[in-house]
């Protein structure tokens, strides 16, 4: 295995404070050095991307008082995926009085990451959530309310209590617009310059240090630099590799690779999430799959037939000849395992033939006894508008005939190695939500994405980034610093190449085959054999990209198939790295799944002796093997044990 | 299904555009509108011919991105966003005519995309409550009686797609503007700007080259996200209030 990547030196997170980890976020928030607010007028921010970790994080430095530059590619920040976010946001309020606590969701995250997640972010993270809620019902976010006009809330996947705060299903898209409006108060104020139809397409490092973008004017193509004292990626995950996922179309890594490619590590690439509850695919021209809230988990029933090969209606099928397999396999936990379980489990029943629908690639998720106990009126108001959309978009009515449903690409842990304080491996490139590595470890909880984007933006970063820029205002840059000239004319000759190839392939064409190869060999099951097999493809199929990739157009306009090509390019390197870090990972856990390394009952079995470590990848040269960075992973709260949620 | 398109294709802000027509064969009843327009898109790229452009995201019709007229309705027969539309909505051998939002205050960009941002800066000129990260009380700290929470909700889910702009005769985004509005305003947050907040608002629409609202009512009837039509009313009556009072100036 060794040929496909080099050793290096282990790495520390220098950033992290030692003693309580109770403490240690006050302690680090009192070492960091401070900018008077008369200072930070001279000091400028890059944000890229407007999701909850980029638009709360522009916002919040604007308001602060730092002159900030926000980037988008969609025509409004609003647009950002986040908005897709359904189910909810997690936060350690107890407001229940159901035993949570700061500690409690502390604990559920780590051991619901598979002990691959760092104890003092995690801690951090459950320590800001609470504020978190706070700030967003004082925007105006319009949470979902009890007759006595207090917040309701309900529990997720992989936890025992209810913190889950929600707005019907659209939770993400409340939460959006709040940090949306918060950001464009800021525009409004003219603290932060907005910039629309923007797609970053190389980071420009002067001197070492992170120092400005170079993006293209999706509208007139004009290839711009834009410059600052320090840069903020908060672009989202890289889930659109597989071609279908649950992301938007637009979802892309190319600002994250791009950085990668200038020196900053990506940790743990291999870390991707399969949702369990999605609605299933087809045909063959399907485009993107959409999910069905992991919220509906809490009164669905998830079953298939017991015997393979039953086509009769599921309505017609006894209770007696149904298998409710995550009730009975997981007693504890019932259909509210996490999600790396509930997915796997649901590939285990569809490989024995007893998968339902089309294909035999779907599990039921059954609302009957729902609607029997709490009455048509009140599944209704929980989950309308989810029924509303799994019926538009199967033809089906999931009051009458249970829903179909089957796991699919939904969210990626790993993303740019940062430090405690969110910085990467490049001085000055910082990283917030989805993009970087830092807080989920192997799997993410449900409701935990949105309180990982709103707690880096809003409270982490803010706090964080003052430290690297009392150092600053930083030497003056402009289009005349050479590194910034090098970094524009990459980008012009990488677009004059895609425009000049006309070949005979188009780019979702090969986007779809690159996704094929991903879902095969590094999907919900993995093996040395597949992965060898998936870089040679990967290989074979990038170098046929391009040679055979046709983009019609110019450079000078609106060009949507010019914007997919660049994104894919990108995706074929990425795709490479995490079937490396894949093969490299000898072991299960979370949501990487090796078939060598599993328990006597088929659960993922962790090798703590030899993997308990972030693999943090360095960017090798191009062509050049990727350098393997390991940073130690150590457990001094969470007892390190086997995940069990029987 | 085999289906007729006449869409519109522009090739730039400067360009007269026209109608052209393509036939798009073996159209399953299971996709989407969009993914229909994407099997033709990979077709034309084949044939050298370059693709419709088309704003499109998230395609689970929650983003706002997407939005064209389709046969003189905004997002088309049913009442939902055009990725959400599939096309078990047509039948074999339909002539479908597609065309880009028509309005003064969005001006196409290529073919079906035009610009939005105007809604962005009706946004900026007040659509928000003034909350520095930080300075938050206990989310417990004022409960909102259910109802009122409800109503918020229901103006809030107002993705910003422009269908009410692009179904209104009057070519006004008094519904955007009412929705953000209606949601701000029925929250004890909202309060303290509530008055400015209407008459900057209203304001900056004018300004954008919207036209002004006759109450017709096309806007709530396309408009994916339901956002009721007396949200408008709200607005007015805010706005007369706040008018009336001074608290504005």
């Amino acid at each position: 295995m060794k040929d496909l990547y080099i050793e290096g030196d282990e790495i520390r997170d220098e950033k992290a404070p030692a003693g309580p980890v109770a403490e240690r976020w006050d302690q680090r928030r009192f070492s960091a050095k401070l900018v008077n607010p008369a200072n930070r007028r001279k000091l400028s921010v890059i944000v890229v991307g407007t999701g909850l970790a980029g638009a709360s994080a522009a916002a919040t430095l604007g308001e602060a008082g730092y002159q900030v530059k926000s980037f988008c590619y969609q025509d409004s920040p609003r647009r950002a995926h986040s908005i897709a976010a359904q189910g909810g946001i997690n936060a350690a309020k107890n407001y229940r009085n159901d035993g949570d606590s700061i500690y409690r969701l502390f604990y559920d995250t780590v051991k619901g990451g598979d002990f691959r997640s760092r104890e003092s972010n995690v801690y951090r993270l459950s320590q800001v959530s609470v504020e978190i809620i706070d700030q967003c019902v004082a925007q105006g976010v319009p949470f979902a309310r009890e007759y006595g006009g207090l917040l309701d809330n309900r529990s997720f996947g992989g936890v025992q209590v209810s913190r889950t705060f929600y707005a019907r299903g659209q939770t993400g898209q409340q939460l959006l617009i709040g940090a949306y409006q918060a950001l464009e108060r800021q525009v409004q104020a003219g603290t932060v310059e907005m910039n629309t139809r923007h797609e970053m397409l190389e980071l420009i490092v002067v001197d070492g240090r992170a120092r400005g973008i170079v993006a293209r004017d999706m509208v007139t193509g004009e290839i711009e630099t834009h410059f600052a004292d320090a840069v903020v990626l908060s672009s989202g995950g890289y889930g659109n590799v597989f071609y279908l996922s649950t992301n938007a179309m637009g979802c892309n890594v190319t600002a994250t690779w791009r950085a990668h490619r200038k020196g900053a590590y990506f940790a743990n690439p291999c870390y991707t999430q399969i949702h369990p509850t999605c609605i299933p695919v087809s045909g063959d021209y399907q485009s993107k799959l959409t999910l069905m809230s992991e919220s509906l988990r809490n009164d669905g029933r998830i079953w298939v037939p017991n015997e393979a090969g039953d086509t009769r209606d599921p309505r017609e099928i006894p209770e007696e000849e149904r298998d409710y397999y995550l009730e009975r396999i997981y007693p504890a936990f019932g259909n509210l395992v996490p999600r790396d379980i509930a997915s796997r489990a649901a590939k285990n029943v569809c490989d024995e033939g007893r998968g339902v629908g089309p294909g035999g690639l779907g599990v039921y998720l059954d609302f009957a006894d729902a609607i029997k106990r709490l009455g048509r009126p009140a599944v209704e108001a929980k989950y309308g508008n989810l029924f509303d959309m799994y019926q538009r978009i199967t033809g089906e009515n999931p009051y009458e005939v249970p829903m179909r449903i089957y796991p699919a690409v939904h969210y990626t842990m790993g993303g740019l190695w940062v430090d405690y304080d969110l910085q990467s491996s490049i001085p000055g490139l910082f990283v917030t939500g989805e993009a970087n590595f830092s807080d989920h470890g192997a799997n993410r909880l449900g409701a935990s994405a949105l309180m990982q984007g709103l707690a880096d933006g809003y409270f982490v970063l803010p706090n964080t980034i003052n430290d690297y820029l009392a150092a600053g205002p930083f030497e003056e840059v402009d289009e005349s610093t050479p590194e910034a000239g090098e970094a524009a004319e990459a980008v012009r000759a990488r677009i004059d190449k895609l425009l000049s190839i006309n070949g005979n392939r188009t780019v979702d064409s090969f986007h779809k085959e690159l996704g094929h190869i991903m879902w095969d060999y590094c999907g919900m099951e993995r093996n040395e054999e597949g992965l060898r097999k998936a870089v040679e493809r990967i290989r074979e199929l990038r170098e046929e990209f391009w040679q055979n990739v046709r983009v019609l157009g110019e450079n000078e306009e609106l060009n949507q198939s010019l914007e997919k090509a660049g994104r894919v390019a990108d995706f074929f390197e990425l795709a490479e790295l995490m079937c490396i870090d894949a093969l490299h990972r000898r072991e299960s856990c979370g949501g990487h799944f090796r078939s060598e390394s599993q328990t006597e009952d088929g659960e993922a079995l962790r090798h703590d002796d030899e993997f308990a470590y972030v693999a943090a990848w360095e960017f090798g040269g191009t062509g050049e093997p990727p350098v393997l960075r390991k940073e130690p992973l150590e457990y001094e709260y969470v007892e390190m044990k086997q995940r069990s949620y029987k | 299904m085999n289906i007729t398109l006449r869409v519109w294709r522009q090739k730039g802000p400067d360009d007269k555009g026209r109608m052209v027509t393509y036939k798009v064969e073996d159209v399953s009843p299971d996709m989407s509108f969009l993914e229909m327009l994407d099997v033709l898109n990979e077709r034309l790229i084949l044939e050298g011919e370059e693709p419709v452009a088309f704003d499109h995201d998230c395609r689970e019709g929650i983003c706002g991105a997407c939005g064209v007229v389709i046969d003189g309705e905004a997002h088309g027969p049913e009442t939902t966003t055009t990725c959400q539309l599939h096309m078990r909505s047509f039948s074999d051998g339909d002539t479908i005519t597609v065309e880009p939002w028509r309005a003064k205050a969005f001006p196409v960009i290529k073919d079906l995309v035009v610009d939005r941002g105007a809604f962005d800066r009706i946004i900026q000129a007040g659509g928000y409550i003034s909350a520095p990260t930080g300075t938050a009380p206990d989310a417990h700290a004022s409960p909102v009686p259910k109802a009122d929470a409800d109503r918020a909700f229901d103006a809030a889910t107002c993705i910003g797609c422009g269908a009410c702009v692009a179904a209104c005769p009057n070519a006004s985004g008094m519904l955007f503007t009412a929705a953000k509005v209606t949601h701000l305003g029925m929250l004890p947050q909202g309060q303290p700007e509530r008055e400015a907040r209407v008459v900057q608002m209203v304001n900056q629409h004018d300004e954008e080259d919207f036209g002004g609202c006759t109450n017709i009512g096309e806007c709530a009837a396309v408009c994916p996200k339901g956002i009721p039509l007396d949200t408008i009313s709200q607005l007015n009556r805010d706005l007369l209030g706040s008018l009336s009072s001074g608290a504005a100036e």
